[in-house]
Parts: C-alpha cells; sequence; structure tokens
C-alpha cells in the first residue's frame, strides 16, 4: 500500500554564469570609487608595507594614495613632461620614476624633492624598478636600451642595447638580486643578469610586449602583448608553457593576487579577466567603461586599482566579511534531551514499539490529498510562494490540471482574487519553465469569466495587461526566428565558400 | 486440507455461482444460464443426494429466483438462509423461503450527474432483516422492512464518486465495508454517513471484498491480479501478488541484466521486476512519482518505454502524459545505487522530443567503460536522437555525471520509428518509416540506407556474433528483410506477416512471431540461412504482442535437436489478454510440480519402514551412477515418480484399493535401461494432473500447448517406424518387464 505522494515541484537548472568559489570571492568588492586623474594612468603601484598606499603616475604627476581617501595624501610633481612608471621599494621608503625628459628620479616618500635623479637615457624612459637587493635600479628607455643604475653613487653600472625598439616593461626577480628583465616593442622579452654583459635569454613573444610579470618562485615568466597573454618556464630555457587568447585587444597590463593563485590581464578592450595559474582558465573577469591601461591589486587583496586611458582611477575596496551574529533566538533544549535514552539497549522481554515516522506536508499537498482543489490553489498563490516561488504555483495548477479539477479551481473567484491570478499569470505567462501550464491557465480564466468582463475595472486592466504580454512575446519569437533565418542563410553561404575554397586549391595542388 | 475431492456432483449445465449455506445442509444455490434463452439466468438449489461413489449427478433441481444477474455478486442470503436477495439492473427482488414470498422492489431508472443508478451489488446483514445494495452512480442503499411489499424503507449512504464495486458486512453487521474503483475501503459504522473510516491507496480498484470467518481480517482482490489483506481495524496486513495486470504493457518485456527479472508495467506509473522462477514480484519502482488518482476519464502520466544497460547499471525510462495539444514527455535515467540497492534518478529531460518516443535503446558493449554509454531514442517528430553522459566538472555539484543531448539525426523528414545497435556497438541502424538507415556510432555519419518493400518498416535488429553482417527488418505488409552490411544488399527475403521479432541475446537466433489470421505462429531462424530452423503453427490462439529471450542461470541439457535454440535462454510470450507463455523443453511431469513442491513432498515423506526401503533403493541408484561416471542417461521419471510421492503421500482414506495399486507401485521401482514408454509417462501425468492444483494459469496454457507437440511420441514413431502398432506394444511390454531389479536381493 502506497503513501501519499506529495506533488512533485519540477527544479529547473539555474540560468547565467555558474556560481564558483571564484565568482563569489571576486563580487566581494564594494561599488567603486572613481577619481580623476590629469591624464591616462599608466602605472600604479602598491606600497608593499602597511597601510599599503599606493603611487598613481598619471602626466607628470605621482600621486600617493591611501587606502581609503579619496584624495591624494602626496604628490610628486617635480616633472617637466610626463611622469612614468613609479614604483616602490620593498621596503616602501623609496619611490622611482621615470620620465619623458630621459631622467629618472628617485624619492624619498617623506620628502618632496628628489634625492637622487639618474641621467644618462637619451630618450623618455618607460620603465624603472628596484633591484632585489635594494641599492640598485634598472630602467628600460625608448632609445632601445636598458640600463642598471648604483643608487648611492647615481651612476650607470652598466647598459645593455640588445632591443631594436622601445623598452616599455620591465620586472626584477626577487629570488635573485642580479636578475631583471624587460619586454620591448621588437617583440622580444630579454633577461638581463647584471654579472654579464649581454643578455641571458631572449624570448619571443610575437607581439610588441606591453607588460611582463615575474612569478615570485622566479621560475614562470609572463608577457602580454597584442591580444596575447603568454606563460613561459624560465628554468627550462624559456619554452612556452601556455598562449591565452582572451582578449579581443592588446592586453596593457598584468598582475598577480597576493596568494599567487590568480593572474589578472588588463586590456584595452575595457575587461580584466581573471585566471586560475593552475588550469590557465578564466575563473572570473570584470568590466570597466574603458580601455584598461594600468591596474593594481593591494597585498590580502583588499583594494583592486585600474588605471584607464580617460584619466579616471577605478578604486574597488574589498567588503568587510559578514560576521556571523550571535542571535540568542531561542532557549534550544540541551543537550542532554536529545541523547537522554537513545543509547538504551533494549532488553529481551522488553516490547519494543517503533514509532511511525511522521511525514510533514506542505499546505497545499495537505489539501490536494484530502482533494480540496480549490482551497490548494488559494494556498499557493499566498504571497511568499507566489513571489519567491512560482514554480510551486505552477506545479499545484499542473497536478490540479491533470486531475482535472483546474477548472472548478479556478471559477467562483472574487474581484481581488481574479485580479491576484490574472496578475500571476500575465507576469509569468512569459517564462519558457511556466509556459505550457500557465496558457492553459489563461485559456480557462478567460473561458470562465468572459461573462464577466467590463464589470470591473481592474480585472479588464488586468486583461489587457495579458493581452499584451503575450503580444509582445509574441514579437520577441518573431524576431528571433528571423534572426535564425540570416544565420542559417549567413552559415550555408559560408559553408559553401569554404568548401569550394578547398576544391580550388586541391586544383591547384594538383596542377 | 489435503485438496482431494471427496464427491463430484454433475449438475449438467454451466454454473456461473455456487452458495452453501448453513441452514441449508443438504442442498447448494447455483446459478445457471436458462435453457433456452440466452442472457437470461436463474438461481437454482441443488439437492445433493447422500448416495455412495465418487461421481454422482445432481438432478434435483428446483428454481428459487428467475431472472437474475450472472454475477455472484448479485445474489446474497439473509440472516439464517431466510431470504434470498438478488438485484438486476434497477430490480432487486427478495425471496423468502418459509413463507413462499416474492417481494419486488425497483429504484427508478433516472440518470444523475455521475450516472446510472444501477444495483451493482447486494450484501445482506448476518443478524438483521437488513440489506445493503450498491449502485452505479456511488450510492450504497439499506433497505429495511421489505417484508412488507408496500411499507419497506431505505437510507442511502453516500461516499463513492463512482460505482460501488462490492459491499460486505462484518461479522457482528455493526459495519459494513465499501469499496471501488477508487481503491479505498470505506468502513461504515453503525449504518451511519457521519462515522465512516477509509483505508486508502490500496493500488487498484476494488473487485471483490471478503470478511473471514472469525471476523479479525478481510480482504479485497483487485483488478490488476492481487489479493490484499487488511486487518479488521483498518490496517494494511499483507499483498499477495504475482504478475500485476496492467491495463497496457507499452514497455514491452525486457529482462533485468541484474536480477534477470522480467522487467513490465505494472501499477499504474510503476515498473514492475517479476521474478519468473519464483512467481513473484520482486519489487515495483515508482517512476512517475506521481499520485495516481483513480478516476476514470483521467490522462493519466504511464510509463511508455524502458530500456536497460548492458549491465544493468543504467535504466532509462520514458513516460507520457497524452494531452489535447501535445503530449506531455519525460526522459529519465536511473543509475542503480549499490548501497540502497535500488535504482536512483540520476536525470530527467522534459520533454526529449516534440512528440511520442518510438523507441529507445542503449548501446550495450560489455567490455567498454561506462563512460561511453550511449542512450538513442527516436521519435515521431522525425528525429533521433543521441544521449551521451557528461561528466560534471564542478566539484560542488552533487553527482558526477549527468545526461545531455549530443546529436540530432532526420532523414528527409521521415518519422524515425525503430532503432537497434549492432553487437559491437559500431554502427546504429535507424528505421524511418519504409527506409532503414545505418549510422556510424563515433562520427554519425549516414553510412548507408536499405529500403526494400511496400510497407512501413516494423521491426529491425541486428544479428549476432557469427550473423553479425546481417540486418533483419519486418514491414507492415508481411516482409522479413535480411540485408548483408558488407555488401550493402538484399541477402534475402521472405512473405510473412511478423508482429514481434526478438533476437536472442546469447546465441544468433531470431525468433519471429506471425500473426496469421487467428493463429499466432512461431518460426527461429538463423539470418545466415532463410531457411527458420523450427517452427511452431499456431501455438497460440491469440494475438501475440511481445516476445523476450531470457538467458538461463546455467546452458540446459537438451537432448532433441529441435530444441537446441533453447539451450542457453528461454522465451516467453505476452498474449494481448495479457498471459505470459513460454516454451518449454522439460518432461511435462517435472514441469507440472514446482521444484518447491518437489521440496516438500520429499521432506513430509514419513518414516516407514517402506521409506526407508525406498531411500536405500535410491541410494544404491545414485551410487550406480556415479560408478558409471554418469555415462548412464538416468530415467529420471523413475526415480521420483509421481506414483510413488502419491502413494506415500496421499491420505489413506481417498486412495483406491491396494490390489490397483500393486502394479503402478511395483512397476515404478523397476530399473530399465530405456526411457519409459510414452504411454506410462502420459498415464502418470494423468495422475498428476489431476491432482495438481497449484500450478497458475500460465502453466496451464504451457501444457496445453506442449500436448499439441508431444516430443517423445514423436521420436519413438521415427525410431520404430516400420513396426506395426501391435507390435510395437509388445515390444514396449518386454522392454518394461526387465526383472534386473532380482539381482540385487
Amino acid at each position: 500500500m502506497a503513501t501519499y505522494k506529495p506533488v512533485v515541484v519540477q527544479a529547473f537548472p539555474r540560468l547565467g554564469e555558474r556560481i564558483t568559489q571564484d565568482t563569489l570571492y571576486w563580487r566581494g568588492y564594494k561599488t567603486p570609487v572613481q577619481i580623476k586623474e590629469f591624464g591616462a594612468v599608466n602605472k600604479i603601484d602598491f606600497s608593499p608595507v602597511s597601510p599599503y598606499n599606493y603611487a598613481v603616475t598619471a602626466s607628470s604627476r605621482i600621486h600617493i594614495y591611501g587606502r581609503y581617501s579619496q584624495e591624494p595624501i602626496k604628490t610628486f610633481s617635480r616633472f617637466k613632461d610626463a611622469a612614468y612608471g613609479a614604483t616602490y621599494r620593498d621596503d616602501g621608503n623609496l619611490l622611482v620614476a621615470g620620465s619623458e625628459e630621459g631622467s629618472i628620479r628617485l624619492f624619498d616618500i617623506s620628502g618632496r624633492a628628489p634625492l637622487r635623479q639618474f641621467d644618462g637615457h637619451a630618450k623618455p624612459v618607460h620603465v624603472v624598478g628596484f633591484l632585489s637587493d635594494k641599492y640598485r635600479i634598472f630602467s628600460g628607455a625608448d632609445d632601445y636600451s636598458s640600463n642598471l643604475w648604483d643608487i648611492p653613487s647615481a651612476t650607470e653600472i652598466v647598459s645593455y642595447s640588445e632591443h631594436n625598439d622601445y623598452v616599455r616593461c620591465g620586472c626584477a626577480s626577487k629570488v635573485n638580486a642580479d636578475v631583471f628583465i624587460t619586454g620591448s616593442y621588437d617583440h622580444t622579452v630579454k633577461l638581463f643578469d647584471a654579472r654579464r654583459k649581454s643578455s641571458v635569454m631572449t624570448i619571443e613573444h610575437g607581439h610588441p610586449v606591453e607588460s611582463v610579470l615575474l612569478f615570485p618562485s622566479g621560475g614562470l615568466l609572463v608577457s602580454a602583448g597584442g591580444r596575447y597573454v603568454k606563460v613561459w618556464d624560465v628554468l627550462k630555457g624559456g619554452q612556452l608553457l601556455v598562449s591565452l587568447k582572451n582578449h579581443h585587444k592588446t592586453v596593457t597590463c598584468l598582475c598577480l593576487n597576493s596568494s599567487g593563485q590568480r593572474l589578472l590581464s588588463g586590456s584595452l578592450d575595457r575587461h580584466v579577466k581573471i585566471y586560475s595559474t593552475t588550469s590557465y582558465k578564466v575563473v572570473h573577469s570584470f568590466s570597466y567603461a574603458t580601455s584598461i591601461l594600468s591596474l593594481a591589486l593591494s597585498p590580502e587583496d583588499e583594494t583592486i586599482v585600474i588605471g584607464m586611458t580617460n584619466g579616471v582611477l577605478n578604486v574597488k575596496h574589498r567588503k568587510p566579511e559578514e560576521r556571523k551574529v550571535k542571535s540568542q533566538k531561542k532557549r534550544q533544549p540541551t543537550y542532554r534531551t536529545y541523547v537522554k535514552g537513545r543509547t538504551y539497549m533494549p532488553k529481551q522481554e522488553d516490547f519494543c514499539v517503533s514509532k511511525p515516522v511522521k511525514r510533514v506536508l506542505r499546505k497545499y499537498d495537505k489539501l490536494l490529498k484530502s482533494f480540496q482543489s480549490s482551497k490548494a490553489l488559494d494556498a499557493v498563490l499566498e504571497p511568499p510562494i507566489r513571489l519567491y516561488s512560482p514554480e510551486v504555483t505552477v506545479a499545484v495548477m499542473q497536478e490540479l490540471h491533470r486531475r482535472g479539477t483546474l477548472r472548478s479551481a479556478l471559477a467562483g473567484r472574487d474581484e481581488k482574487q481574479v485580479n491576484l491570478l490574472l496578475t500571476f499569470v500575465a507576469r509569468r505567462v512569459i517564462e519558457p519553465r511556466f509556459t505550457s501550464v500557465l496558457v492553459t491557465v489563461a485559456d480557462i480564466i478567460t473561458d470562465i469569466y468572459q461573462p464577466v468582463v467590463g464589470q470591473s475595472a481592474i480585472v479588464d486592466r488586468q486583461f489587457l495587461r495579458l493581452q499584451e504580454a503575450i503580444g509582445k512575446e509574441i514579437d520577441y519569437q518573431e524576431e528571433l526566428l528571423e534572426v535564425l533565418g540570416m544565420m542559417d542563410a549567413l552559415f550555408a553561404t559560408f559553408t559553401k565558400k569554404r568548401a569550394t575554397y578547398l576544391e580550388e586549391n586541391r586544383k591547384e595542388e594538383e596542377r | 486440507m489435503d485438496g482431494i475431492p471427496i464427491k463430484t456432483f454433475t449438475v449438467g449445465s454451466k454454473l456461473l455461482a455456487l452458495y452453501a449455506l448453513a441452514s441449508f445442509e443438504d442442498s447448494v444455490f447455483v446459478v445457471i444460464p436458462k435453457s433456452g434463452e440466452r442472457d437470461t439466468f436463474q438461481l437454482v438449489s441443488v439437492k445433493l443426494t447422500k448416495a455412495a461413489g465418487q461421481d454422482l449427478e445432481a438432478k434435483e433441481l428446483s428454481v428459487v429466483l428467475d431472472g437474475v444477474d450472472a454475477s455472484p455478486k448479485c445474489i446474497a442470503f439473509g440472516r439464517e438462509g431466510e431470504y434470498v436477495a438478488s438485484v438486476k439492473e434497477v430490480n432487486l427482488q427478495v425471496y423468502f423461503f418459509k413463507r413462499k414470498q416474492l417481494n419486488r422492489f425497483s429504484v427508478s431508472a433516472m440518470k444523475t450527474k455521475s450516472g446510472k443508478n444501477h444495483f451493482m451489488c447486494i450484501a445482506c446483514h448476518p443478524t438483521e432483516d437488513c440489506i445493503a445494495t450498491g449502485h452505479a452512480d456511488g450510492k450504497i442503499r439499506l433497505w429495511r422492512n421489505f417484508h412488507h411489499k408496500k411499507e419497506y424503507t431505505f437510507s442511502t449512504l453516500h461516499w463513492h464518486h463512482d460505482t460501488v464495486m462490492d459491499l460486505a458486512f462484518s461479522l457482528q453487521g455493526s459495519s459494513l465495508l465499501s469499496g471501488g474503483v477508487e481503491s479505498v475501503i470505506v468502513l461504515w459504522r453503525n449504518e451511519s454517513e457521519r462515522q465512516r473510516d477509509f483505508l486508502p491507496r490500496l493500488g487498484s480498484a476494488i473487485e471483490y471484498i471478503s470478511v473471514s470467518p472469525d471476523g479479525t481480517l478481510c480482504c479485497t482482490l483487485h483488478t490488476d491480479n492481487r489479493i490484499t489483506i487488511i486487518n479488521s481495524n483498518l490496517r494494511f496486513s499483507r499483498s499477495i501478488q504475482g504478475l500485476i495486470k496492467s491495463t497496457n504493457v507499452k514497455t514491452g518485456l525486457v529482462v533485468d541484466p541484474r536480477t534477470k527479472a522480467l522487467v513490465l508495467n505494472g501499477e499504474p506509473g510503476h515498473l514492475q521486476f517479476y521474478c519468473l522462477q519464483s512467481d513473484q514480484q520482486l519489487f515495483s519502482l515508482d517512476i512517475v512519482q506521481r499520485q495516481y488518482i483513480h478516476q476514470a476519464g483521467l490522462n493519466q502520466t504511464d510509463l511508455v518505454k524502458v530500456a536497460f544497460s548492458a549491465q544493468g547499471e543504467w535504466l532509462a525510462t520514458v513516460e507520457e502524459r497524452e494531452e489535447v495539444t501535445d503530449p506531455e514527455l519525460q526522459l529519465k535515467l536511473w543509475f542503480y545505487d549499490e548501497e540502497t540497492q535500488s535504482f536512483k534518478l540520476n536525470t530527467r529531460i522534459s520533454m526529449p522530443h516534440e512528440d511520442h518516443i518510438t523507441d529507445m535503446c542503449f548501446r550495450d558493449i560489455d567490455e567498454v567503460e561506462d563512460e561511453s554509454l550511449i542512450l538513442v531514442t527516436t521519435g515521431s517528430d522525425c528525429v533521433f536522437k543521441v544521449w551521451v553522459m557528461v561528466e560534471d566538472t564542478d566539484p560542488e555539484a552533487q553527482q558526477s555525471v549527468s545526461w545531455s543531448c549530443d546529436f540530432v539525426g532526420s532523414y528527409h523528414n521521415y518519422q524515425a520509428t525503430n532503432c537497434c545497435f549492432s553487437e559491437d556497438g559500431s554502427l546504429l541502424a535507424v528505421s524511418f518509416e519504409e527506409t532503414v538507415t545505418v549510422w556510424d556510432s563515433v562520427t554519425w555519419d549516414l553510412k548507408c540506407t536499405f529500403c526494400y518493400s511496400p510497407g512501413k518498416i516494423r521491426n529491425i535488429c541486428f544479428g549476432r556474433l557469427t550473423c553479425s553482417k546481417y540486418l533483419i527488418g519486418a514491414t507492415d505488409h508481411g516482409f522479413l528483410c535480411c540485408w548483408n552490411l558488407l555488401t550493402c544488399a538484399l541477402e534475402w527475403s521472405a512473405y510473412l506477416n511478423v508482429v514481434v521479432l526478438q533476437p536472442d541475446p546469447l546465441s544468433e537466433h531470431i525468433a519471429a512471431i506471425s500473426w496469421l489470421s487467428k493463429d499466432s505462429s512461431l518460426f527461429v531462424f538463423k539470418p545466415n540461412e532463410p531457411r527458420p530452423i523450427y517452427i511452431q503453427r499456431n501455438f497460440c490462439k491469440e494475438k501475440i504482442q511481445l516476445a523476450v529471450f531470457v538467458p538461463r542461470e546455467e546452458p540446459e541439457t537438451i537432448g532433441s535437436a529441435k530444441y537446441l535454440w533453447l539451450r542457453r535462454s528461454q522465451l516467453f510470450f505476452l498474449t494481448a489478454t495479457q498471459e505470459l507463455i513460454t516454451l518449454s523443453t522439460k518432461s511435462l511431469e517435472e514441469r507440472l510440480t514446482p521444484s518447491s513442491k518437489q521440496l516438500a513432498v520429499e521432506e513430509s515423506l514419513p518414516v516407514t519402514p517402506f521409506s526407508l526401503l525406498l531411500g536405500k533403493h535410491r541410494r544404491h541408484q545414485s551410487q550406480e551412477d556415479i560408478d558409471l561416471g554418469k555415462l548412464v542417461v538416468r530415467n529420471k521419471p523413475e526415480q521420483d515418480s509421481p506414483a510413488v510421492k502419491e502413494l506415500l503421500h496421499t491420505p489413506a482414506h481417498v486412495l483406491p484399493s491396494a490390489s490397483f495399486l500393486c502394479p503402478v507401485f511395483i512397476n515404478s521401482l523397476l530399473i530399465s535401461k530405456e526411457n519409459p514408454s510414452a504411454e506410462e509417462v502420459a498415464d502418470e501425468v494423468e495422475m498428476e494432473s489431476e491432482k495438481t492444483e497449484a500450478d497458475s494459469d500460465e502453466e496451464r496454457d504451457v501444457t496445453e500447448m506442449e500436448q499439441e507437440d508431444t516430443s517423445p511420441v514423436e521420436l519413438l514413431g521415427e525410431i520404430t517406424c516400420k513396426l506395426s502398432k501391435s507390435q510395437e506394444k509388445e515390444l514396449r511390454k518386454l522392454r518394461k518387464m526387465d526383472y534386473s531389479w532380482i539381482s540385487a536381493f
């Protein structure tokens, strides 16, 4: 003998992108703060020490922003022309920046005037940085050369002129104090060792290199240029590990998150893509209003700062983690209550009376069990079910239809209830998962309440709304069909062309 | 209760119902057709004479009531047999035996909203003068004071929304049980509308209700071939069920590879797993998972297609509900869960096709891993779809695999009707109306098409093992065609109206069942030769709907070359009236005693000097067998001959005289070196079949069928074909007189 079977509510797969751990993590930022700079932001660099201020290089100034400040807490503006690539030293005390006039300036972040100035490049210097021993600076300039400077004496140690186009990006190894890399518009990335007179390794990226990055371990190198982001294994002599093509415009900047598990790339196509460094698949992406030039992520991923071509600085702060509110809701029975008698072993002479498991039925199921169709329909038209789980309402309607009692359940309702029903139907009838059932319901309602049309303004308005919704949906479907037809035509011509093209090729080969 | 008839009375006409009452010791009441008139029946009392002898003729008939209904539910006897009440259509008649008075009452034949108010059944109160009648419109009327023709009264109880099928009073008469199509037992207390209890959801419509004489139990008989036993406090106790009868076996006969059980439609929306060996339902799997509403005229979801993967790991089911616009379809895929030992729903696909699904099959390859499982469905919407298993990459998903559509194929907008995979799984054959298309199952390219024939393709199947290069198809217009897949040409064709085409999964043989004007015939053939290896003409008067080969647990040793094709699997048929039939090769008597019963007989042998002697004799014989290395074909009937069994088992008071039994017994003890003569076998069988009651319908069918070709007779006839009948008899007698048992002393 069977027990009552509750109504099966169809579960539909969730539409849209799948929610993963990553999406949740990267969505956990507040709405961005926009700061207007004077020109395109070419470099953003976070101070490696708390409180993690960041230096923004735009136009002829370097602004230092605090964590939550919208106004710069400090400004370096001793540049005659544009400043480039302001970078912090590991200890966060010194800042170095290149400039349009070819000189490199070193600032103490507490002072205003430059501590040192390194002259020697003939053309603008777009990239500068500290080697990890803190006493030397590397630089790359538009005169195709990359130099190494000594800070205390402010002199040039060595100059490499191996690139044959502008040097626009570079990066120093954190593991070895003598190693740094530069990327150039001549499509190559070169690895230099300060102890050698020439480059140690050359990697062909294939496009003008816009940004390079070394993994903290120093073993992997990431280069960005053109639409490609490529990952190379340095220890294997510069072998290509993976080539990523997820942007549709030039990739301008790269950045690793604090844990080193995710790689971020920003591009002129207004998107930031986040890759997993294990699978090299895009796990999340952000989109912005204009093309992105620079990108930085603060330690612990607290802040994402994006610099754009129109001079806007976009700052996103992480939402504080929601602490679980300990609310003293209801006094639960003590633990003893639950375990009482659970471990009791029945003796041999005891009679065991098993308690039947009580199944809790929903209200509509109880009503359906006792064949009260109208009341069951009323139960699922209550606000929480109707608004938040319309699939339950529709499932009960379908069940009533299956039982042949839908008509009687819908009939005999007053103005308010009819209004409610029609609102629900008009709103949900265009959802594909409900359409088949709700069309039947709409049919029956129109059948039943046809004679009373014109008696109530509210109901009439709902009928009009329903008509409108259905009309819109029909137009929409027609349009979609048209698009489908167009696409079919395009595909057909494409395959035909390709076939003829292949044939021609073959003929030529035969000749 | 030994189930042995004491006396047999011959009445001389068809008996439709029988009533025996405590107050009429020397007579019984029967319903017989009225002589000379069709469809009129009368209730007569039959005087049972106390004359000696077993077979008697009951001649003293006296008509009690005329014009009664043929159904036994329509007549009931009142308190202590004082009166008898009968209903027919809108009339109720009550006959009082003592006063010899007949009262007639009738309800006005009005048509209410829910139907006519005809009488359907009747029950009488055991202690009071009260008659309860059930009506077609769901009402129950309680009649009182019916001694008077005019001043009678009745009250009405109404709960049923459809016909009341049967009524029964409890032992004391304090409560009344009623049942009907709703499959709810209603218990009315004190004959009042208010006080009633229910036992709902009994599975299917209730046909009969009866209460046990001590009043503790009641049982209901359902339309789906099932008996439910219920405690008097309306608690379900247990049910007795074999093969559940469903209105329409749409799923076909399928064999579960895991349990070797027969799988087909059971209760509405359920799949029954029926064990052929034990005649029991193993379990019933709820596929639709919706409340079934027992009401006429509703379109309920029903199961239409079932397929198992080769290992029984996966089960695919299709359920369907007819709608005015288009059918509501669902394809469900179930995974066998080892832990719970049952199938668990894995994927549910709504509307897999836009129209009815016509066929479904798994690509069943034993060697290949589960990942490459493929399911193909064909639909009336002119496409076939290929479903594959996809692994879910998301680690948080509840299940690691699910099914999704991989390929949709069509052919000139013809309806796809059948699909079938070749044995190695490399080819898929799909029939589109009149054309068979063959597809590569890796690239889903159309390889070739076959077309023969006027008429649409009804069945297709690939040959197996040595015949795997052949494709067999049967068409509507009665052609059976065999195509060679290597040459892509027609190999042979035969004119045969094939209804069912069933390949044996373990051999090359294919069974084709044809339907030719009122008779079904069976043809078994191998695809590589057009000549059938076995023909059984007209073995069933009914139309065979379905057939299936069920693999045997171990290959059987079959002597006759005629039945060699049944060595590894057994063939079962289902007729239009849902009778399950099988072809058997065993000799009759072995089959007639089910194995469980044989065992019982063995155990219940009383320890007597006689049985000890018998045991010794048997042991001796079995030793002999071992010595000879089982080269000697043992004579089975002798070893556990029913004659001996009957002799030891039958109570003494019903045994015939000893002088009659002696020759039978002595003969059965004789060891003959050859097969027993057909006569002897037939003798024993007759004796057996008379006394065996337990054989179910299907087994009886088998006997009938088998008797048409009693193979031993034929065999014997072939050997001694040149001898005349009398000579043959002489020879046989000589053979029987084997006195080798003397040497044992």
